[in-house]
């Protein structure tokens, strides 16, 4: 005990003297909450759309209208022809080619119109077909507006959509928690590895394993420090998404508060497992980044793990972060209780046990 | 007779088909500087680390400070000092800081640590040093204050790997009479060196070439042994047999 004590306050007087991590646990979590729910949106805006309006009709008009009164929308000069348009759109002058046929109008009424005709570029596949999208929809409600204002009814109000758990749609709603979890696996991860790779490559280590220490005592030592800065950033994160951004959890703030603690455990105890088995920071580094490339791509970070194909899914069945995103999604969006997601909290406990584990397993005080 | 406190028998390290250290015996008595002599690559550092505990003897046994050294090595630990030739104390953490910190792990109470800590400062005449970095100290002044602090807990046996490399010789001069001063208060000295005149002070003297220990006595016998004038000329001798390189 008083041996912990000793080291521990040993810890933290180096992480008080260094300058660079010591602004880096109060700056990073700040910046990244700051401007990166902001830039990793898959939400659409500000797709060019170019009309070939070959109808000129007060229906086609108010589609115009409309598109350009649309968020989503920037209306390019119209073209006079469909080739017109494409050669703009292989111009990467416009994004999406809007034609309507002649006598659209008139023949709606009919109900034999000659289609629309969207085309639009698909290099971006999200960009393409949310755009398309949006287009449709908006075209819908002109048409059915339009309908309405002339006694008419049309299929389209048989349909509503309604967004449960965030109906904004709101992008930086979904990222957030898992902005959170990054930060907290290069906080906890990438700190504690390193700091046990300098010891190696100052050759400090060699001092403390010719000294009586226990070796659970120094891992312990190197990971509690990092807990508690794990806890802090979780806190300065969860705060700024409340003043800036507005969203607090809908569910209990204790669960999250277990969560990250588990979390925290799991790649703290990864991260020293990787140095134990490193010889220099490069190689911690290079580790590192790999696996935090997998978990950011493969455990449904950013995109949904029940679009991926079906090995894939297999495959993160053994990746941490996806257990915690639930969580963090659930708590913070739908208000999740325990009951609900009982089985994330234990795989994260399994999960925490087998890596510390691992990590006073792996370090050895014998060459 | 004394008390021996160092006894390998035939202790071997091999790295897979490389043999570090071949079967070497010898003991080291109670008090006694024992140099430990060789060229770069000869083995000595290995040697030292499995006395240590840092590193199991692939064959062979022996006992340190009464301890086994395959299966006791943790109490090994608590009865030996070392000093790595790769300065080993946090640059980072100030002069007291660190005193605190090795007496803590130690097991030192806090009255003993405050006393010992006075006493490290009146002899290095270090009281002004007390809270500067480590870091900022001269690589001559970091060098005592790892001896003093490798010995603060009064180890049976403190182990020093070239001490000295890179210290001008008036503070190498210091250094040894430090040495001498522990030696006296019955610490044995388990030491590496390259400087020969240092070998010179040595209470016995052993010269590793390629992994074995070649001769082993006290310097006056070596020298009268290969009939030389100095042990810069014995080691020379000895060393000129070795077939490794660097």
């Amino acid at each position: 005990m008083k041996q912990l004590f000793i080291l521990l306050q040993k810890e933290f007087i180096q992480i008080k003297r260094d300058p660079f991590i010591s602004k880096l646990i109060i700056m990073f979590p700040i910046l990244v909450m700051l401007v990166m729910p902001w830039v990793t949106t898959m939400d659409i805006r500000n797709v060019c759309v170019t009309i070939v309006d070959k109808d000129n009709s007060s229906l086609s008009r108010r589609m115009t209208s409309d598109i350009k009164a649309s968020e989503y929308f920037t209306l390019t000069p119209s073209a006079s022809s469909y080739n017109e348009a494409k050669a703009m759109l292989e111009d990467l002058k416009t994004d999406i080619i809007l034609c309507i046929p002649e006598n659209f109008e008139r023949n709606l009424t009919n109900s034999t119109p000659e289609k629309i005709n969207i085309s639009a570029n698909a290099v971006n596949a999200t960009k393409g077909s949310l755009g398309s999208q949006y287009l449709v929809q908006t075209i819908m409600s002109s048409i059915s507006k339009q309908n309405q204002e002339k006694g008419l009814s049309t299929p389209l109000e048989l349909v509503t959509i309604k967004n449960y758990y965030n109906e904004t749609l709101n992008y930086k709603y979904l990222m957030i928690p898992a902005l959170m979890i990054i930060l907290l696996i290069v906080i906890c991860g990438f700190l504690s590895a390193v700091n046990i790779v300098i010891e190696k490559e100052n050759g400090t280590i060699e001092q403390i394993n010719v000294s009586p220490i226990n070796r659970f005592t120094f891992i312990l030592a190197k990971l509690i420090p990092f807990w508690i800065i794990g806890l802090f950033v979780i806190s300065i994160a969860m705060l700024i998404t409340w003043l800036v951004y507005g969203l607090a959890p809908v569910g209990s703030i204790g669960y999250i508060y277990l969560a990250s603690i588990l979390f925290i455990l799991v790649f703290s105890g990864f991260g020293v497992t990787i140095a134990n088995k490193s010889d220099n920071i490069q190689q911690t580094m290079f580790v590192m980044f790999f696996f935090l490339l997998t978990f950011m791509l493969l455990s449904g970070l950013l995109t949904p793990i029940s679009s991926m194909p079906k090995w894939a899914q297999y495959a993160t069945i053994i990746l941490p972060p996806r257990y915690f995103i639930d969580i963090m999604r659930g708590v913070y969006l739908k208000g999740s209780g325990f009951m609900d997601l009982w089985y994330n909290f234990l795989a994260l406990g399994i999960f925490a046990v087998a890596f510390n584990l691992l990590a006073a397993k792996t370090y050895k005080k014998q060459g | 007779m004394k008390d021996i406190v160092i006894s390998v028998k035939e202790i071997s390290k091999v790295f897979g088909d490389f043999t570090a250290v071949d079967k070497i015996s010898f003991e080291v008595r109670k008090g006694e500087i024992f140099g430990f002599l060789g060229a770069n690559g000869a083995g000595k550092t290995t040697a030292m680390r499995m006395l240590c505990g840092l590193s199991f003897p692939t064959h062979g046994s022996g006992t340190v400070a009464g301890f086994d050294i395959r299966k006791q090595s943790e109490e090994i630990k608590r009865n030996i000092g070392y000093m790595s030739q790769k300065f080993s104390l946090y640059n980072n953490l100030t002069v007291w800081e660190n005193i605190r910190l090795f007496a803590g792990i130690y097991g030192l109470s806090k009255q003993e640590t405050k006393q010992r800590a006075e006493n490290i400062f009146k002899q290095l005449d270090f009281e002004k040093e007390r809270n500067t970095l480590v870091a900022s100290l001269p690589l001559g002044w970091k060098q005592k204050l790892s001896f003093s602090i490798a010995t603060i807990h009064k180890p049976e046996i403190v182990f020093l790997d070239e001490p000295t490399g890179g210290v001008d010789p008036i503070t190498r001069r210091q250094f040894w009479e430090m040495i001498y001063q522990a030696s006296n208060e019955g610490t044995t000295i388990f030491v590496t060196t390259h400087y020969m005149d240092e070998a010179e002070y040595c209470s016995r003297v052993s010269i590793m070439v390629d992994g074995q220990i070649r001769a082993l006595d006290t310097p006056a016998n070596l020298k009268k042994l290969y009939n030389a004038e100095s042990m810069d000329e014995v080691f020379r001798h000895l060393a000129r047999e070795a077939k490794r390189g660097e």
